[in-house]
């Protein structure tokens, strides 16, 4: 697919007020070995269970989009590994698949280290003897290999770290499609059981987690369980569809409201956002005050995702949107499940013809009725996330819906019949690290 | 009996889901998942899915057990 996508300049990254020093620090150029172990950085760990009493402590949380508790994973993984008798294998998961999230490679292209610091924590917990990075994008990979390079030449870990490049796609991400591109094969997920903590890399054990996790075991480490968690904890928030679209480290807790006005930005007549990454569908404007945290947001009928959130601009439409992530669903699945290829197509169909004024209220309840059943029938969350998508907009946007579902192009809006825009939605790019210009 | 079903081997022949209802649901293209995420069967269910296990055309289901 061509991707249109606007690279967020480096301006436009920057740290909520009161926060020093954690994922963004500053740097915006890559931050080299020196600078990095002037933080702190790969200071010796005594002890990796306490470590691990840490990470349960603050409850650190996967920043992939699933939200799963580090602490379960790393136990999990060591558990497998023992009952196996094998040795663990650690990968850091940098393929930033959404379209509009730009933090994995903004972390890989600007601190290397403290993502690599973080997985040599993860490595000591679990006891792994081999070392893996995954991405698809190469500035990415040269900062890694560079990064594996200075801390090689210095002694100060010499893992023999191993880089694994894709091709960039919606599912390359998936933690099953990262093993089995790391064990020689496509890009595309595998039906679970095993899952990777049981059988991945190698058919070992293998810990698979997301770049920024790793930075935030990083910081753990570094600052410990009172000073990473509680008022002090951050994410990193991509922010897109709004002219102040950036990548922006803020509290959790914190709601979009009040990001949204330390940027300047006035969120009146804003009908809704797309939530934590296209796979967290649609909300009105109640959105604006959720907490932005795993728990409200969940609570909220969605979810924090990757913290990837696009703010629906006052002149589109939620169906125009909706029918547009539904059309990169029906692109960019796999078109491994069969549940999944024809699912999206058909609420394709659907959406399509809700945006151009030719569904009525059969054609919307087909569409409510494939939302609600085929969650759950796809061997990764691709389908979940389009079926997320069509439902969300049936259940936060009724009123629209059925202004749109009048039949033969009576309900088009200005926004539906405007010409089709190409390319993923909010598709953005992070600033490159090179130089210091 | 606990069995895996690999959807993206699956090609929506249907056969399994005419056997053994209770434990193969089928969407409108003949697509399969399992009613039960864990892949565990039900004892009443065994003989059909034993069925559909040996007559899927593309050999998306296997059994999980040791030695059955």
């Amino acid at each position: 697919m061509t991707v249109t996508a606007e690279r967020i300049g480096r301006s436009a990254v920057a740290a909520y007020p009161q926060v020093r020093h954690r994922l963004l620090a500053g740097v915006d150029s890559r931050e080299d070995l020196a600078a990095y172990l002037a933080t702190g950085g790969f200071a010796p760990l005594a002890d990796p269970r306490a470590l691990a009493a840490d990470v349960d402590a603050v409850r650190l949380r996967g920043r992939g989009g699933a939200a799963f508790p580090l602490g379960r994973k790393l136990a999990a993984v060591t558990a497998a590994a023992s009952a196996a008798g094998a040795v663990p294998v650690v990968v850091a998961n940098g393929e930033e698949g959404e379209p509009a999230s730009v933090k994995d490679r903004w972390l890989l292209r600007h601190r290397p280290h403290l993502v690599l610091d973080g997985l040599r924590l993860a490595a000591a917990v679990v006891r792994a003897d081999a070392v893996h990075a995954y991405v698809s994008d190469g500035e990415s990979a040269d900062s890694l290999r560079t990064a594996a390079a200075e801390l090689a030449a210095r002694s100060v870990w010499d893992a023999g770290l191993v880089v694994t490049v894709v091709a960039p796609g919606y599912v390359a991400g998936e933690e099953t499609a990262l093993v089995r591109a790391v064990n020689g094969g496509p890009a595309l997920p595998t039906e679970k059981p095993p899952r990777p903590f049981e059988a991945g890399v190698g058919g070992r054990p293998t810990l698979v987690s997301n770049v920024e996790t790793l930075a935030g075991l990083a910081l753990l480490h570094r600052l410990g369980a009172a000073g990473y968690g509680g008022p002090g904890e951050t994410f990193l928030l991509t922010l897109t569809g709004c002219a102040a679209a950036g990548l922006y480290e803020v509290p959790t807790g914190v709601t979009l409201r009040e990001v949204l006005a330390w940027r300047g930005v006035d969120p009146g007549g804003v009908p809704g956002v797309v939530m934590g990454g296209y796979f967290g569908g649609l909300l009105g404007p109640a959105a604006l005050d959720v907490p932005l945290d795993h728990d409200a947001m969940r609570a909220a009928g969605s979810g924090l995702g990757c913290a990837a959130i696009a703010v629906i601009p006052p002149a589109d439409c939620p169906v125009r949107l909706a029918a547009a992530l539904m059309a990169y669903f029906a692109l960019e699945n796999a078109g491994q499940c069969g549940s999944c290829f024809n699912g999206t197509a058909a609420m394709r169909v659907g959406l399509d013809a809700l945006r151009e004024g030719r569904a009525g209220p059969p054609e919307v309840e087909r569409l409510r009725y494939l939302s609600g059943f085929l969650p759950g029938r796809g061997a990764c969350g691709t389908l979940d996330g389009a079926a997320a998508v069509a439902a969300s907009l049936l259940r936060e946007f009724p009123g629209v819906v059925a202004g749109h579902a009048g039949g033969h192009g009576h309900g088009r809006c200005d926004a539906c019949a405007a010409p089709e825009v190409p390319g993923p939605p909010f598709a953005v790019e992070p600033p490159s690290a090179a130089g210091a210009g | 009996m606990r069995i895996k079903l690999d959807r993206p081997q699956c090609d929506g022949f249907g056969v399994c889901g005419l056997h053994a209802p209770e434990v193969f649901s089928l969407d409108e293209w003949g697509y399969a998942t399992l009613v039960d995420r864990s892949g565990e069967v039900p004892a009443r269910s065994e003989a059909q899915v034993r069925k559909a296990l040996a007559s899927c055309p593309v050999h998306a289901i296997t059994t999980l057990d040791d030695g059955s």
